[in-house]
């Protein structure tokens, strides 16, 4: 293996991750204007840069749309006093951030964001890994930052948190396997007898060329996505924290960069979760049902390419706002409530819908 | 560079396996399985068996982990304090140690077992519509019997945890 490939690898993923890292701490910005927005308030419209903020219109302008304010929020987080309390297991208490945080990062690999047209007329994605598995993948490490939570609720050896640890544990399996079902119609219909088995991402979203998979796959979408905000813990889900009854749940004890950590894998997750709804059923980077971008007629070279990652964080942007809209118009479930709908509606509606497009591929195959 | 990734993942397996067993804490041996769990996906990538691996991961270290854990926290195992271990315990690891090494010995110096590099069976497993394909087809009824294996573990357990009524 090349040394030169080795660190181009590297100098990718840092990229990536920066990316992604950045979009993090703007979803922060976002979430807070919109719920402002929603609570007819204002927002944070105050801080203001040196430069920038005294050059005449537009300075005053960034100021009050808050551009700035993820500057020092970063900085709060890491100068801010550091506290540990003196009954927690040291050892975990500082890993349990970290391993939150990871999965989510991990999970960028296998996430297409974009597509290009070689010379040769190739249609190649635009990702670090091009894994077959990469689904797969995706679910697998995500499926590791609950551990993080977990850890957090156990180690910090309080009640609060310790509930808040376990009801998260609870409520992730219980989502997982309806979500793990509700894609396999999915999964059936890119590898039915006829096609190159595949679980890639990128082949994934180049089969929605005409329909979308969540116009024919209705109910597959509104389940991935419900099931989406319980692992992702956002709210209507946010069992593991729900201030009301359980202080802050499972980072209760947790201050300054540590639950800065917690903080940035909570938004890296709804990033990263977006993207992957936004692979699998809004069509990626198709602009449109039926139409691709290389019909708009700047498809092949690097503006296409260019276009192509617009439209994929265009959708991505769009669904995060989706995800903000919901969590500051619905109140939270009861936990028996979300308990419930986990088990007794999503998983059996999974399974039904599965059944059903068992048939509905099967007779698309044979008669078509 | 396999070989260094190889060696790098047998230890760590090996010793978050050593880990499991002689820590006195429940969730640090909980974690060190998960240690395990996920070096040995890596051993399985290293071999190309990447469905293998993830599916080692998402199952193991993402779901029955998950429970151990779970179960651990609710029913606060405490710290297992340094008692004397019995004479029968020592019995039974050793003999079970004894079998163990046997085992790889008699596997290490039969010739019949041993697989010539050349003559490999082709892994059908590295293709994803290959592998679903030979285990419903080839293998299943070794696949069928497995899970009926499973099936039937989960209605012991639900008839052990089902409290009797004795009136």
């Amino acid at each position: 293996m090349d040394i030169n490939f080795i660190i181009l690898k590297f100098v990718y993923a840092a990229i990536v991750v920066s990316v992604i890292m950045g979009l993090c701490s703007y979803a922060v910005l976002a979430e807070r204007k919109i719920s402002s927005w929603i609570q007819g308030r204002v927002g944070p419209n105050r801080t203001s840069l040196p430069l920038i903020g005294s050059i005449p219109v537009l300075g005053p302008f960034l100021t009050r749309l808050g551009v700035f304010q993820p500057i020092p929020d970063g900085l709060k987080f890491l100068f801010k006093e550091d506290v540990v309390p003196g009954h927690v297991n040291k050892f975990y208490f500082i890993m349990a951030p970290v391993i939150s945080l990871v999965p989510a990062l991990t999970t960028v690999v296998v996430v297409p964001f974009g597509r290009i047209v070689t010379d040769a007329g190739e249609v190649v994605p635009l990702v670090l890994a091009n894994v077959n598995v990469g689904l797969l993948f995706l679910f697998a490490i995500s499926s590791l930052s609950v551990y993080g939570i977990v850890l957090a609720g156990w180690s910090s050896n309080s009640k609060y948190p310790f509930l808040g640890g376990i009801r998260a544990s609870a409520q992730m399996i219980s989502y997982e396997l309806a979500m793990g079902v509700s894609i396999l119609p999915i999964l059936m219909w890119v590898n039915n007898p006829g096609l190159e088995g595949t679980m890639n991402l990128f082949d994934i979203a180049q089969a929605q060329n005409g329909f979308w998979f969540a116009m024919w796959m209705p109910l597959s979408a509104i389940i991935f996505l419900v099931c989406l905000f319980a692992e992702t813990n956002r709210l209507p889900f946010d069992m593991a924290e729900s201030e009301t009854e359980l202080v802050s749940g499972f980072h209760t004890e947790y201050s300054s960069f540590k639950f800065g950590l917690f903080f940035v894998g909570e938004y890296a997750h709804m990033v990263i979760g977006s993207c992957v709804f936004t692979l699998l059923f809004l069509g990626g980077w198709n602009p449109l049902p039926f139409v691709t971008i290389d019909m708009l007629g700047w498809g092949a070279g690097y503006i296409g390419a260019a276009l192509s990652v617009a439209i994929f964080l265009g959708k991505m942007c769009g669904l995060m706002f989706f995800f903000m809209w919901v969590r500051w118009t619905l109140p939270r479930f009861r936990y028996d409530q979300v308990m419930k709908l986990g088990w007794k509606i999503l998983l059996p509606l999974s399974i039904a819908n599965l059944i059903a497009y068992v048939f509905i591929i099967y007779y698309l195959d044979t008669s078509l | 560079m396999t070989d260094i990734f190889f060696y790098i993942f047998s230890i760590l397996a090996l010793a978050c396996a050593f880990g499991v067993v002689f820590s006195r804490n429940t969730v640090n041996g909980a974690m060190c399985l998960i240690g395990t769990f996920m070096s040995m996906a890596a051993l399985f990538v290293l071999l190309e068996a990447y469905f293998l691996a993830v599916v080692q991961v998402l199952v193991y270290a993402g779901a029955v982990m998950v429970l151990f854990l779970f179960i651990i926290m609710l029913l606060d195992v405490k710290e297992s304090a340094a008692r004397k271990t019995s004479i029968y315990t020592w019995a039974a690891s050793l003999i079970g140690f004894g079998i163990m090494v046997i085992g790889v010995v008699a596997i290490n110096s039969a010739e019949s077992i041993k697989t010539k590099t050349a003559n490999l069976p082709v892994a059908e497993g590295v293709n994803l519509k290959n592998f679903g394909y030979e285990l419903f087809t080839t293998y299943l009824l070794p696949m069928q019997v497995t899970g009926f294996l499973l099936l039937i573990s989960m209605v012991g357990v639900i008839a052990l945890s089902k409290k009797t009524n004795t009136q």
